[in-house]
């Protein structure tokens, strides 16, 4: 296995809110020390419930924003602020909301010319049209789309054209921040279908943001568990679904409906809500929840502990 | 695959909801009379408004007692032909609109675009300075200002702007605020676009809705400010046939001629009305809230 | 006897461009004491015909049926009072979005005693008395201080115990569940399809479940009824739907879903639901369909008999599906 695309070590990330002219402002850590490393061609999925940083690590990795404490790295450049604009075209980022993330007042060509305009300035007009239609071709928009407005195309294909300003600049890695979770059940296999076939073929890197497991399962090779900021367990696609080890991992399975009638299943029930980020509890942030929680889980905070299936509680599932 | 390939042009849509308020669109005709007579009112007025017939002063409107085909509205106290200068006036009143709403409109964007794009401290600060000027009454502060540059068309003008400025403000942060978060917005950072084009190629386009309505109604009040500086003589100066000017002139003679008095009034109310009306329209044919899906 | 009981309803909206039929056809019949489910994607007219039936949906809807009535009132022919009066109390609904389905101007308690006050007549003790017992049912921690709480300084999970709470207050006959989970996370959206279960247990009272996901179809409904382009297109107990769909289009999504995948690439349906504009004649399925031919195109298709599943198909799919 060649070396990771992305590599990321302590990466946090920490908002101040309110406080006004003059009071104290408030800090919500959305994220906190979440380190990965993505293999080429590979796909992490970055898994949990809203609230729980993994928007807020999409934003970091794409250079939207800095992070507050930690480092990563994109292809062994490691990525500071002042390094975003040449590494503008080595990640891109699809969202979830393929009604928003268009600009509603431009064209196809304009939406999808904008990338080249701006990092590829010596490229002629001619040149730039090539590439936008051989673009589109690549994921399945017909050519006569080429000068029509967002407003005319149904959430698949508009999902289609989001992908296909993601791969303007030729990216080694993508960002897919929730892409199919605003999809109808028949579009979202499409979709699916596409970004498999293109990681295939363009040997993509893929961070892959969700919250439905059953999307995860399928297109994922590992997988990173977050709750409320913090990356609560990790491992393959295999050793996270079939021997799950922190309690949230497997309340989160459970809850997840199957559908097949047939298997009635013991949900485990979680009682209680996320905590607020504002005053995130001392010790393992799950232990309210957590119905195995003992005085430690609330006094001390778990380290992600293990040999590549990696956990962070003290009373993990399966010894 | 091409689903909605049928689906109408944006005009043609704006078109069918603007034709939907019957008041909006006797608006549209009436100020589209009102921009013909503005454009060729050479042509169309039967003398120069400046022109005075002595012989024939105070000339009542010709289907009254005394009147005179030759004047069909009737003279004014120096026998200048009142339909001809109230043409004219229309002339004024158009360009006073249009330099007004073009200069209060494009400051008020760029200083709204960078308000909501501004760090904090910059954005209060304008936005507290857009405050002062809101927190005066429109005229008095138009009156002060041409006081100080000296009473003229053209410095009436720029007063008027100057008040209606932050409501362009306004508008234009509150719309980019919204907008500036939005998905497009961030794929747009995210493909490296820059400040500037964020601000003009990205996000204004999209915020151009509620600003087409407040020109359109700004276009008014701009008319209906002009004329009110004009009575009280700090607007255009006599002899033009400004139409707030010509009340000021025939204020004295407005027991005596009503039709001095009454006709620019009318001219004023109508044309406001009618653009008014208009922007009501606008407003609901721009506003997705009110549209039916 | 049915407690609800719609037949043949259609649905048309004027728009800009000419009518559009969002509900075509469907009949919908719920049983006293059942949890059906209406299943399909965005724009198949799930909602809009539960809007149509609740009188909720604005003047640019025309709906027409040849049934609907409730409880055998036929809601088409009583005053729009009468009707009030059975929406509400008989049938409730509660909606997707449980953050703006909230006044965020008055408390939770007041917003649950306010349908109390109109529709029970109950006096100002015994309706704190019932919402608090009624927060208690839909699971509220600490009932009395959250009466006092703004709808703002709850959570999502939290607003949509407070809906089911407001929809259960009158004890209605039918609940109607438009997307409950769909804005909500995965754990707490199991917590509240339990919750909607063990109410419809306890109560007795008929469900209707609109949702476009079959996980929560398969493990909540009893019968299910598929929707498609305003259609309903098949009609089955869960068991059986799942197992044998007998329409084509059921049978293509079920295959669609990731967790049914066999191989890396998924089976997809081609093209994307009928709009507006390029309605088919024939089947509404016919130009996604891998099974249609000529007929299909040009002849609309008849509604089989129960056994088959009441699929809306010129061929009904026979074969034993997946089980």
């Amino acid at each position: 296995m060649s070396a990771p695309v992305v590599q990321a070590s302590g990466l946090s990330r920490v908002y101040e809110v309110g406080g006004g002219l003059f009071g104290k402002p408030q800090e919500i850590r959305a994220l906190s020390e979440v380190s990965f490393a993505i293999p080429r061609g590979k796909t992490l999925a970055v898994v949990g419930e809203s609230g729980c940083g993994k928007s807020t690590l999409a934003r970091v990795v794409t250079m939207i924003e800095p992070p507050s404490a930690g480092s990563f790295a994109i292809d062994g450049t490691e990525v500071t602020p002042d390094r975003w604009d040449g590494l503008r075209d080595a990640v891109q980022i699809v969202f979830q909301d393929p009604y928003g993330s268009l600009n509603p007042r431009q064209r196809i060509s304009a939406i999808l010319g904008e990338p080249l305009k701006i990092n590829r300035k010596g490229m002629s007009r001619a040149d730039r049209e090539a590439k936008v239609r051989e673009v589109m071709g690549l994921v399945g928009l017909r050519p006569e789309f080429y000068d029509r407005y967002p407003h005319m195309f149904s959430g698949g294909q508009r999902q289609r054209i989001a992908v296909a300003r993601a791969l303007m600049l030729e990216p080694k890695v993508l960002v897919l921040d929730e892409p199919v979770s605003a999809l109808d059940l028949s579009v979202q296999s499409q979709i699916l279908n596409l970004l498999l076939e293109l990681q295939d073929r363009l040997g993509l890197t893929y961070l892959f943001i969700s919250h439905d497991l059953s999307v995860v399962r399928h297109v994922c090779d590992e997988i990173m568990v977050m709750y409320l900021g913090r990356a609560v367990e990790t491992g393959t696609k295999d050793q996270v679904f079939d021997s799950p080890r922190h309690p949230y991992t497997l309340a989160l399975l459970s809850a997840t409906p199957v559908a097949d009638p047939a298997r009635r299943k013991e949900r485990i029930k979680l009682t209680g809500e996320l905590p607020s980020p504002l005053n995130i509890p001392s010790g393992c942030a799950f232990a309210a929840r957590c119905w195995k929680a003992r005085d430690r889980c609330r006094a001390e905070r778990p380290e992600l502990e293990g040999d590549g299936h990696k956990a962070a509680c003290f009373f993990p599932e399966g010894g | 695959m091409s689903v909605a390939a049928a689906r109408q042009s944006p005009l043609g849509e704006f078109w069918y909801y603007f034709r939907e308020n019957r008041g909006a669109v006797i608006g549209l005709y009436i100020f589209a009379v009102f921009v013909f007579v503005a454009l060729f009112a050479p042509l169309l007025a039967p003398y120069d408004p400046t022109q005075q017939f002595r012989q024939s002063t105070l000339l009542p409107p010709a289907w009254a007692v005394g009147g005179d085909w030759a004047f069909p509205l009737g003279t004014d106290p120096l026998g200048r032909d009142m339909l001809s200068r109230l043409i004219h006036g229309a002339r004024y009143s158009f360009f006073v609109g249009i330099v007004v709403v073009v200069v209060a409109a494009s400051g008020g964007i760029l200083i709204g675009l960078i308000a909501g794009f501004a760090p904090k401290w910059l954005d209060t600060l304008i936005m507290r300075l857009m405050d002062v000027i809101l927190a005066f009454p429109s005229l008095l502060l138009a009156l002060v200002l041409v006081a100080i540059l000296g009473p003229s068309l053209t410095n009436a003008m720029i007063a008027i702007a100057l008040v209606l400025q932050p409501h362009y403000v306004r508008l234009t942060r509150a719309s980019v605020m919204s907008e500036r978060t939005r998905d497009y917005v961030v794929s747009s950072r995210v493909a490296g676009a820059k400040l500037p084009r964020l601000m003009f190629i990205t996000v204004l386009p999209n915020c151009l809705a509620p600003i087409i309505v407040q020109a359109a109604l700004s276009f008014s009040t701009a008319i209906l400010d002009a004329a009110a500086l004009g009575f009280l003589g700090m607007g255009a100066q006599p002899p033009t046939p400004e139409w707030g000017t010509m009340l000021a002139e025939a204020r004295e003679f407005i027991l005596r001629a009503w039709w001095v008095v009454t006709f620019p009034g009318v001219a004023i109310l109508v044309t406001v009305l009618a653009i008014n009306l208009m922007g009501d329209g606008l407003r609901d044919a721009l506003d997705p809230k009110l549209k039916r899906s | 006897m049915a407690l609800l009981s719609i037949r043949n309803l259609s649905v048309d909206f004027a728009t800009a461009a000419g009518s559009f039929r969002a509900v075509d056809a469907m009949d919908v019949t719920v049983d006293p004491g059942e949890i059906l489910a209406i299943v399909g994607e965005s724009g198949s007219g799930k909602s809009v015909a539960m809007l149509a039936l609740m009188g909720l949906l604005p003047w640019t809807a025309t709906v027409t049926a040849d049934e609907m009535s409730f409880d055998g009132q036929d809601l088409r022919a009583i005053s729009p009072r009468t009707r009030r009066r059975i929406v509400g109390k008989d049938i409730a609904m509660i909606f997707q979005e449980p953050m703006s389905s909230l006044n965020p101007c008055f408390t939770v308690g007041f917003q649950i005693k306010e349908g109390l006050k109109k529709h029970l007549g109950l006096d100002a003790r015994a309706r704190q008395a019932r919402a608090l017992e009624l927060m208690e049912m839909v699971g509220i921690p600490d009932p009395a201080r959250r009466l006092n709480a703004y709808p703002h300084q709850m959570s999502g999970g939290m607003s949509q115990r407070v809906m089911i709470a407001m929809a259960i207050a009158c004890r209605p006959r039918l609940l109607i569940a438009d997307e409950p989970t769909t804005a909500l996370d995965v754990t707490i959206q199991a917590q509240i399809l339990d919750l909607l279960t063990d109410l419809q247990a306890e109560t007795g009272m008929a469900l209707i479940l609109i949702t476009h996901d079959m996980g929560v179809v398969a493990e909540t409904a009893r019968r299910v009824s598929v929707q498609y382009a305003g259609q309903k297109v098949e009609e089955q107990q869960v068991g059986p739907l799942f197992a044998r769909p007998h329409h084509p289009y059921t049978s293509a999504l079920l295959a669609a879903l990731p967790e049914r995948a066999t191989t890396r690439i998924l089976p997809t349906i081609p093209g994307v639901v009928p709009g507006q504009f390029d309605r088919p004649r024939g089947c509404l399925f016919a130009p996604r369909c891998a099974f249609a031919d000529e007929t299909c195109r040009t002849t609309p298709p008849p509604v089989q008999p129960p056994e088959i599943g009441r699929a809306r198909c010129h061929y009904p799919l026979m074969q034993e599906g997946r089980g």
